[in-house]
């Protein structure tokens, strides 16, 4: 088991016949994914050569699904499409949308989101790196070379500090790390991750990655106090970042008296939830509880 | 990116919205031309991209066009909360009867929009939410359905404005959509005695993301005035400049956002945010470091890189590259872990540049690039 991407995981990629979906496409499939499809209505019924591997590119994700079952799609198509690409998805009823694309108009993703909430389409991102169960399935651009799969879950914002923690807990092993993104609005939250590693007889312990910015940490917190068992580590990025200038990520920005790191890391250690000071320190963090 | 309240003034006025007549300037002598203009009689507004102007002495009544020169001069020039006064906005005053308070904001948790609205307007609506909780109406606005004349009057209803407000509501919904705003705010929203409704102050938010589609805003870049920002930004790096003496590059926006607080961990200051994304090739690791050593504070650098999506044998071919075009001044510590790390490494450490040490922790690293800025 793992959340929301296991091995029987098909996955569609609308957007595969770009730079990006090229590339990363290449690297799921070298990773063991369950790739089926490419959509592009311009290069329908064509087949794309991944070294090995031949995958069909068809002219709609409702079309890629009848024709291979396919239960997930990642999104790497530019930002002004990327309402339409995910509208279509989750019209076509698909269960997962793993949007990686940076730079979606914030309206866009609140009404993509809202649409895809009424289908029953659970959506991931925009602008994240999409998540993996090691030795299963990857869905995005997270390296599936870094670690091993084991029974700590994670959840994070960010991409690059989520490589860092799967590579320092490299030995450990992860069950599925889960990239939400660090968009103002997400489809994904910290707490519908945690709600499924708890639930999830795969995961033993659970790290939580955030950053500044909004109060996504602080209800977690609120979350772990009152429905998680599983042990809980925690970290957070942002606490020299000055107030109104926002940094790099669109959602990371501290307003006024708000969004502050010192007030999410307080809220986390009030759950009960142990906070590292680096990631490093988290990972020792991680040792810690598991040894204990 | 924020707007002034002239610029919010001005959507306001295309979107049918009526706002008080104004007109802005630099010069308090054209300041007493545009008084006359206007009547005699103005409100002179700083006009700065922060809160609590009035209480700061920004925003000042003017009793006719000789006053109006003398308060203009007083404003320009002045600091409020680091934000220097370089435009005033001179208005007719409004004959006021009641003030409201509306907004459309962006609710994060629940991946929409939210009508705020109180009939208790000209306040601090933090003040007013924080002590008479039930005097802020809070409407969930479907972006389906968006705002019509039915939930403009439901809004309006709940927070006890009057029917009159209705248009208004309506139209600021159009504001925030049409122009891809992720905050309109009208504060206060006034009603007049001669029964107009007129929005006197106002705050607009636009997203960045949509500046593709919104050619209006095209020139008006965020990058302020620091000349290391333009810099970088004429090279597309992301990049934000702060007050200390480590100079900071890595790749993804969490990983230096975490270097820079484990940095400040050690001691030190970090002198900068530079992400230079996952990619990393030589030419914007150059650009990076160009950027990040001609600012005159930087004592030491500190390249922070996890090989991911990009191993680090193509990181240090980077560095490595970038150092035959960049002539390093001040001792660089790098630190790459990840994918083909040993291969990084020796990269380095072939070209043996004297300035050049490496950690292989971030830790280490971090806390040996704030020693070397630290120590006279």
């Amino acid at each position: 088991m793992a959340i929301h991407l296991t091995k029987e995981s098909k996955i569609l990629v609308q957007g595969m016949t770009g730079g990006e979906g090229m590339k990363h496409t290449r690297r799921m499939l070298a990773a063991g994914t369950n790739v089926v499809g490419g959509v592009n209505p311009r290069k329908a019924g064509r087949t794309v050569d991944f070294d090995d591997r031949q995958v069909p590119v068809f002219g709609s994700v409702a079309e890629g699904m009848d024709a291979t079952g396919a239960d997930v799609t990642v999104v790497f198509v530019p930002p002004a499409f990327t309402k339409a690409a995910v509208t279509e998805a989750a019209d076509a009823g698909i269960g997962l949308a793993v949007v990686i694309t940076e730079g979606v108009p914030v309206h866009d993703s609140v009404a993509f989101l809202a649409h895809a909430r009424r289908r029953g389409t659970r959506v991931i991102g925009p602008n994240c790196p999409g998540l993996i169960s090691p030795g299963q399935s990857g869905a995005g651009i997270i390296p599936a070379d870094i670690t091993k799969p084991g029974r700590i879950g994670l959840v994070s914002k960010s991409g690059t500090l989520t490589y860092q923690l799967m590579y320092e807990l490299r030995d450990i092993g992860f069950s599925t790390c889960v990239g939400i993104g660090g968009d103002p609005v997400v489809g994904t939250t910290h707490i519908d991750c945690l709600a499924a590693f708890q639930d999830d007889p795969d995961t033993d312990l659970i790290v939580l990655i955030g950053e500044i910015g909004g109060d996504a940490e602080e209800r977690a917190a609120a979350y772990i106090r009152d429905h998680v068992t599983k042990p809980v580590v925690g970290y957070i990025a942002g606490f020299t970042a000055p107030e109104g200038r926002t940094m790099g990520h669109a959602g990371a920005i501290v307003s006024g008296s708000s969004g502050t790191a010192r007030a999410k890391q307080q809220a986390l250690e009030a759950a009960g939830v142990r906070v590292g000071r680096t990631p490093t320190e988290t990972a020792r963090e991680v040792l810690a509880v598991l040894d204990a | 990116m924020d707007l002034y309240e002239h610029q919010a003034r001005e959507l306001f006025a295309d979107h049918g919205i009526v706002v008080p007549r104004a007109e802005i300037t630099s010069s308090p002598k054209q300041a007493r031309e545009i008084a006359r203009r206007l009547g005699g009689r103005v409100v002179v507004k700083a006009q700065v991209k922060t809160g609590g102007r009035g209480k700061a002495g920004g925003v000042k009544l003017a009793a006719d066009p000789a006053a109006a020169e003398i308060t203009a001069r007083q404003i320009l020039g002045m600091d409020i909360k680091g934000h220097v006064v370089e435009t005033v906005m001179l208005a007719r005053p409004v004959d006021i009867e009641s003030e409201f308070y509306v907004s459309y904001v962006l609710d994060r948790a629940a991946g929409t929009f939210l009508a705020i609205a109180s009939a208790e307007g000209g306040m601090e609506i933090e003040e007013v939410a924080a002590t008479r909780p039930e005097a802020v109406a809070r409407v969930p606005v479907d972006p389906a359905e968006g705002v019509t004349p039915a939930v403009a009057a439901r809004i309006a209803d709940a927070a006890g404005l009057p029917a009159r407000t209705v248009d208004v509501l309506v139209r600021l919904w159009d504001v925030l959509v049409r122009e891809d705003a992720l905050l309109v705010e009208v504060n206060p929203l006034v009603s007049t005695r001669d029964g107009q409704i007129v929005a006197l102050d106002g705050k607009v938010t636009l997203d960045d993301n949509a500046r593709f589609r919104q050619a209006r805003w095209g020139d008006e870049a965020e990058a302020g005035h620091d000349p290391l920002e333009a810099a970088a930004a004429a090279k597309g790096l992301n990049y934000v400049k702060l007050d200390g003496e480590v100079g900071i590059i890595g790749n993804g926006a969490g990983l230096v956002m975490s270097t820079l607080d484990v940095v400040a961990g050690c001691g030190a200051r970090p002198a900068n945010f530079l992400d230079i994304g996952g990619g990393a090739s030589a030419q914007v690791m150059a650009d990076g470091l160009s950027v990040v050593l001609s600012d005159p504070a930087v004592r030491s650098v500190f390249v922070n890189v996890f090989g991911g999506i990009t191993a680090c044998d193509a990181v240090a071919d980077g560095i490595v590259r970038a150092l035959d075009t960049v002539r390093l001044t001040k001792p660089l510590v790098v630190r790459l872990d990840g994918n083909n790390a040993q291969r990084g490494r020796a990269l380095l450490d072939e070209r043996a540049h004297p300035l050049v040490e490496q950690v292989t922790t971030m830790d280490g690293a971090a806390s040996r690039a704030a020693h070397l800025a630290t120590t006279p």
